[in-house]
């Protein structure tokens, strides 16, 4: 178990937080290599159903981030995206998914440090979490 | 079967010294649909550009992936030369190898590791891109401008002297807006009027432009280059065409005890009136909540007199429709009053007034004519007390920013009152003076030293009447807060810039955003500053914040250079980054329910109804449909649709759910 490193998949709106994760890359702060980071025009675009199957395939941690509420490039892709998260968020605990795995936040494109950050934490706690296979397991419980 | 080709950039030492790019590339012919992997020190160089064209062509390539830096850099690098090749801009992706793995990481196997994913991830998507082309709109080389301030008369001005065509919407009966009331301005010490009236006219007479004044936009619909607007033509009571503006009726006219708006209050005009004498047009208007026929149903004395038989008391409202290809709002903004202030006496003092009505108490063709004497009693003050920052920066008033304009037009108060009052004394109340701009600090200075202007550093906390003079009590916080008493005979609130009412309705009606203040939000503070996030729709002046004379007019003639560049153009290319809703085959034509949740959730209106008949003309269905020139391509209809049947190009649930796939497998 001390050898586990988890998975992190990362959707982030290409306006905001994409250009954090740039500024992050700009500065040389340095994170944990454990997030993929997956771009989207808008954290509006982004369908929850995709969690769902990143936790299936075995992502251990999502993290979800986008721009800070008013500062939407699509003016308000970002609040859909929050009260998407919300009634999200209730279903994945009514299913047993621990949402403790799934970081939603808001980085902005200036706020290069804060997504490091954001990465380390969601990587540590996950790690203290352990791997992801409940899912899975479910999954496979239900289809038989 | 995809032939993608994989390009690994070493960007020097930038990526090759963390990353195993020879690794990268090798891991990656072994995908399955990879045609072609190869590592370089430099892809965006000219060999390298020349490396990928080469390739494509010899390889037949039909997807390019370049693992380099972020795709904010350099995709439409890439973008072109994969369209220079013959391969559509749109089947290529950048991998982010620079600002998220490289630069982010220490050199190991796992950031190679890491590098392969990200690569092998695009790959996934890129065999599942279309190739798009852009959308092409045309344009209505005509500019809509509200507002007929300083702002929206340099920006209609410059943008009919380029060649195009101008609607000027004002909301009062005359052009002229803010500055019109303005006496002397700083830091020259120019008259107003001398300088913006020949403006005024020029807009008038400008074959480009057509002025609409007592005006209102009604709505605005479409897209940019597209827009469709509906102007609110207010019933002036008069046919302008037989008007001379001889100004008969003006002077007939009974009622004449109505608060003028243009002199703040402090005149008197008439119910048929000019707002100013070089109003433009000089055409006057009848305010039909106080003229006496509107209220008591007879007068007429207006029509009995007008030698041109011009009045019209049964005249309505007319709605005027217009195609627009851009919109300018320079709607400006209003000072407060003084009965926001308790502390000052709720506005109930006649001689505590604002900053705008000391202009029109200075300005020659004021209701004083230019003598400086206080409203309540008509005697010329001996002592003025002038207070900066009256709201403006003060969270407890709600108003946190700095309203810009008062340091300056404060100074140029006190200065304009000692040279029209010798011996008078005049006094201000600071918190800083912030004179930034060109000539501005030595003006402040002159009202200093040459005018002897008393400035006291120090926040009035009370205002009272005593013996017929006002009694001002504050502190001098360069004199460890001692308190300070001063009778004045006028005080003067430079009160807060704030913005107009309505401003809300109206950034609603042109979906533009506004901040907590209400003012308008440009499309980047920095950048794109006299942009709005809607396409199309630009800005100018104080609507969006306060600001000066030369800043406004700065912005106005910013705003008509981004018009006159969207009017060069016959047509406008938009990234094909849109929604679509799918189409299938007859009898279900979509798999849309035609639920129109979409609808609701789009920001931008460009969800339309379609309905599809049958050969017989019959309707069978109604589904959503995409205006491929509204949709900016947030994709939030995307996640919102239940049954999956509208998708955004280039971000496909295939595509991102095949990214997905790959990355975990």
């Amino acid at each position: 178990m001390s050898e586990f490193e988890p998975k992190i998949v990362a959707f982030v709106c290409n306006w905001c937080t994409y250009a954090g994760a740039d500024l992050t890359g700009t500065s040389r702060i340095k994170y944990a290599p454990n997030v993929r980071i997956v771009r989207f025009p808008c954290t509006g675009r982004i369908d929850f159903m995709l969690l769902l199957k990143a936790f299936s395939q075995g992502a251990d941690g999502i993290i979800v981030s986008g721009c800070h509420p008013n500062d939407c490039h699509y003016t308000s892709g970002n609040f859909h995206a929050r009260r998407r998260w919300m009634a999200f968020r209730n279903l994945a605990e009514f299913m047993g998914i621990e949402v403790e795995r799934i970081q939603f936040s808001w980085v902005s494109a200036a706020e290069g440090a804060k997504w490091a950050d954001l990465v380390n934490s969601t990587v540590n706690r996950v790690r203290e979490l352990g791997p992801y296979d409940a899912y899975r397991q479910m999954a496979a419980s239900s289809w038989q | 079967m995809a032939r993608i080709g994989v390009f690994v950039c070493h960007c020097g030492e930038n990526i090759g010294a963390t990353v195993d790019c020879a690794r990268v590339a090798e891991a990656c012919r072994k995908i399955p649909g990879v045609a072609h992997s190869v590592d370089y020190k430099y892809m965006c160089s000219d060999p390298g550009q020349t490396l990928i064209r080469e390739a494509i062509a010899q390889n037949k390539l039909t997807g390019v992936v370049v693992a380099a830096c972020s795709p904010r850099m350099h995709e439409p690098t890439f973008r072109r030369v994969c369209s220079e090749s013959g391969l559509n801009p749109y089947l290529c992706e950048m991998a982010n190898l620079r600002e998220h793995c490289s630069w982010v990481h220490e050199k190991s196997d796992v950031t190679t590791d890491k590098a392969i994913d990200l690569v092998a991830m695009l790959v996934e998507k890129v065999k599942r891109n279309k190739p798009l082309h852009p959308i092409k709109v045309p344009v209505t080389k005509t500019a809509l401008v509200l507002g007929g301030g300083i702002s929206g008369i340099q920006a209609a001005l410059d943008i009919a002297n380029a060649g195009h065509k101008v609607i000027l919407v004002e909301r009062d009966p005359s052009i002229g807006g803010h500055m019109s009331q303005l006496s002397e301005t700083f830091p020259t010490l120019d008259c107003s009027q001398c300088i913006l009236t020949p403006r005024m006219v020029e807009v008038a007479q400008h074959p480009n432009i057509t002025l609409y004044t007592y005006s209102e936009l009604e709505s605005l619909d479409g897209f940019i280059g597209n827009f469709k607007t509906r102007i609110r033509k207010k019933a002036r009571s008069l046919d302008e065409k037989l008007c001379t503006g001889c100004g008969l009726c003006t002077t007939k006219c009974p009622n004449k005890k109505i608060p003028s708006e243009f002199n703040t209050g402090l005149g008197m005009r008439t119910a048929i009136y000019v707002p100013f004498p070089q109003a433009v047009p000089n055409k006057p208007v009848i305010d039909r909540e106080h003229c006496t026929y509107y209220t008591k149903g007879r007068c007429r004395v207006c029509e009995k007199v007008c030698p041109t038989q011009a009045i019209r008391f049964d005249q309505e409202d007319q709605i005027v429709e217009h195609e627009v290809g851009a919109v300018v709002v320079a709607t400006g903004f209003t000072v407060k009053e003084t009965d926001f202030f308790p502390e000052y006496g709720y506005g109930k003092y006649k001689d505590v007034i604002n900053g705008l009505q000391f202009e029109r108490i200075l300005s020659a063709s004021g209701p004083t004519l230019g003598e400086v004497k206080r409203p309540s009693d008509g005697r010329v003050p001996e002592t003025v007390v002038f207070i900066a920052c009256a709201g403006s920066r003060d969270p407890a008033k709600g108003i946190e920013y700095c309203s810009k304009i008062c340091c300056m037009y404060t100074a140029k108060h006190a200065m304009l009152y000692k040279h029209k009052v010798h011996h008078g004394q005049a006094y201000v109340f600071y918190m800083d003076i912030r004179a930034a701009g060109k000539m501005y600090d030595e003006f402040t200075r002159r009202a200093i030293e040459e005018d002897h202007v008393q400035y006291i550093r120090g926040r009035v906390s009370r205002i009272y009447e005593r013996n017929g003079k006002l009694i001002v009590q504050g502190a001098d916080t360069l004199l460890n807060a001692m308190p300070v008493e001063i009778e004045a005979d006028l005080v003067v609130l430079a009160t807060a810039g704030v913005a107009n009412e309505g401003a809300e309705a109206l950034a609603q009606k042109l979906h533009v955003s506004y901040d907590s203040h209400k003012f308008f939000v440009e499309a980047h503070p920095k950048l794109r500053p006299v942009e709005t996030n809607t396409a199309g729709v630009f800005l100018a002046g104080a609507c969006q914040s306060p600001k000066d004379i030369p800043e406004s007019v700065g912005q106005a003639s910013g705003t008509a250079a981004k018009v006159a560049a969207l009017f060069s153009m016959d047509e406008l290319t938009r990234e094909p980054v849109v929604a679509v809703v799918n189409r299938t085959a007859p009898p279900l034509y979509s798999t849309c329910v035609g639920c129109f949740l979409c609808q609701s959730a789009c920001p931008y209106q460009a969800i339309e109804r379609e309905e599809i008949k049958n050969r017989n003309g019959q309707v069978v269905k109604t589904i959503a449909k995409v205006n491929p020139g509204l949709c900016q391509g947030c994709g939030t209809c995307v996640a919102f649709c239940r049954s999956k049947s509208i998708d955004l190009q280039g971000y496909t649930h295939e595509q991102v759910y095949a990214e997905v796939m790959e990355l975990l497998s």
